[in-house]
């Protein structure tokens, strides 16, 4: 069994909901490991939820199919954090227009941060809401240039 | 036959998270504001994976080989032990309808019963999430950061509405009349040592946070009532049943079921 080839296999596999990124940039897929049945892929849910929850399950299966057995676990401790979205997934967030979250997880949701809009710069922004078309963002608009964007929301 | 104390625990979590989530997910669609269809929806799904996890721990802990969906969806009305509060229609029969028809729904009477759910489920998930049961404490860990997200957005709406026209005043204070006597039961079920905490323990914390969410919006707290809590036995209201008959109509219609 390969662990390399299926590690790089498994990371190319998108997040179904935010395509741009992929699981591991989002810091969904917590470890792969070879037992004794076979592969063993760790994942960590990121809402409760999250409606992806399963299709990201088959997604993963599908993308390891032919490397023999593959057991997926879920886990939920540690929960899931915002801090583990990678540098380069929060390049691509950025780039997809999604402004990746500002501060570290534990700091206060009290505050509504300052952003920029992700396609014309402007600091002049709105938050709409604090919900989105998926539960791990808000909903925002530039007032410059009028379009509306999302924020992932620091979870 | 006597139920486990910590499946009964867990029962009245999880319960309160599901039927709570039912009432919300009769917003979808008819919110005032898309923004607010949205967040609705969120929320309500939010408390459905809670309760997802709950009731799949419940089934284990039970032994009985019951799954979430069987816990769900196949109980009868006495099985149930969430607290009447969350199984209350969406708008009570004194406070106003939408005025579109349908079912009735009062956004005052939501955005209530949502911050004084959140404040609460807070202060009980940071309590469980350091429960002597690993299980429970990783749901809460997690459960927690997204009611945080709830009680902020709830509670912003309590302040607008409340300290706000004269209408919007008018139509918190009858919903919160409505509802005041039902958040007795927030503070009624016992605790199960090493596991998870009396809700009395929450009460004098939740009292002191929901006093200064209604100073910052200007309304008065309504006089205490004796109301006694029933749901966390199985007692419901008589709006249980309407709910279920909705909730369970699938697996009932054709049992077993699956996607």
């Amino acid at each position: 069994m390969d662990l390399v080839a299926a590690r790089e296999r498994l990371s190319q596999v998108p997040d179904p909901e935010i395509p741009a990124v992929t699981l591991m940039d989002l810091g969904i897929v917590r470890d792969l490991r070879a037992t004794d049945a076979g592969l063993e892929v760790v994942l960590t849910p990121t809402y409760s939820g999250c409606p992806a929850t399963e299709l990201i399950a088959d997604d993963v299966r599908a993308a390891l199919a032919g490397f023999g057995a593959v057991t997926i676990t879920l886990q939920r401790v540690p929960a899931w954090s915002t801090d583990w979205i990678s540098a380069a997934g929060r390049v691509k967030l950025q780039h997809y227009g999604i402004v990746p979250p500002q501060c570290r997880a534990e700091q206060s949701i009290r505050v509504v941060p300052r952003l920029r809009c992700p396609r014309c710069d402007s600091g002049a922004t709105q938050q709409l809401s604090r919900f989105g078309s998926t539960a791990c963002k808000s909903t925002w608009r530039c007032i410059d240039c009028g379009e509306p964007f999302e924020y992932f929301k620091p979870f | 036959m006597a139920m486990d104390v910590k499946t009964q625990y867990l029962l009245r979590l999880a319960d309160t998270c599901l039927i709570h989530s039912q009432r919300l997910s009769e917003w979808c669609g008819h919110a005032p504001v898309l923004e607010e269809d949205l967040a609705l929806s969120n929320i309500a799904l939010d408390l459905l994976g809670q309760a997802r996890a709950l009731l799949t721990y419940a089934g284990q802990l039970e032994g009985a080989g019951r799954d979430e969906d069987q816990l769900a969806f196949l109980r009868e009305e006495r099985d149930y032990r969430n607290i009447i509060l969350v199984e209350l229609p969406n708008a009570a029969a004194s406070s106003s309808d939408d005025g579109g028809g349908g079912g009735g729904r009062d956004f005052a009477l939501t955005t209530l019963r949502n911050a004084a759910v959140a404040i609460w489920l807070e202060l009980l998930y940071e309590r469980l999430q350091t429960s002597g049961d690993a299980e429970l404490a990783g749901i809460a860990a997690k459960s927690l950061k997204e009611v945080r997200y709830h009680r902020q957005h709830s509670s912003d709406w309590v302040v607008r509405l409340g300290d706000g026209t004269d209408a919007s005043r008018a139509r918190m204070r009858a919903a919160l009349a409505v509802l005041w006597p039902y958040f007795n039961e927030l503070f009624a079920a016992q605790g199960v040592e090493g596991f998870g905490p009396a809700w009395s323990e929450l009460e004098a914390d939740w009292r002191a946070r929901w006093a200064t969410l209604m100073a910052e919006s200007t309304l008065a707290l309504p006089r205490d009532s004796a109301m006694q809590p029933g749901g966390i036995d199985g007692v419901h209201s008589e709006h249980m049943g309407h709910l279920l008959a909705t909730m369970q109509h699938l697996q009932r219609a054709y049992p077993g079921g699956v996607w």
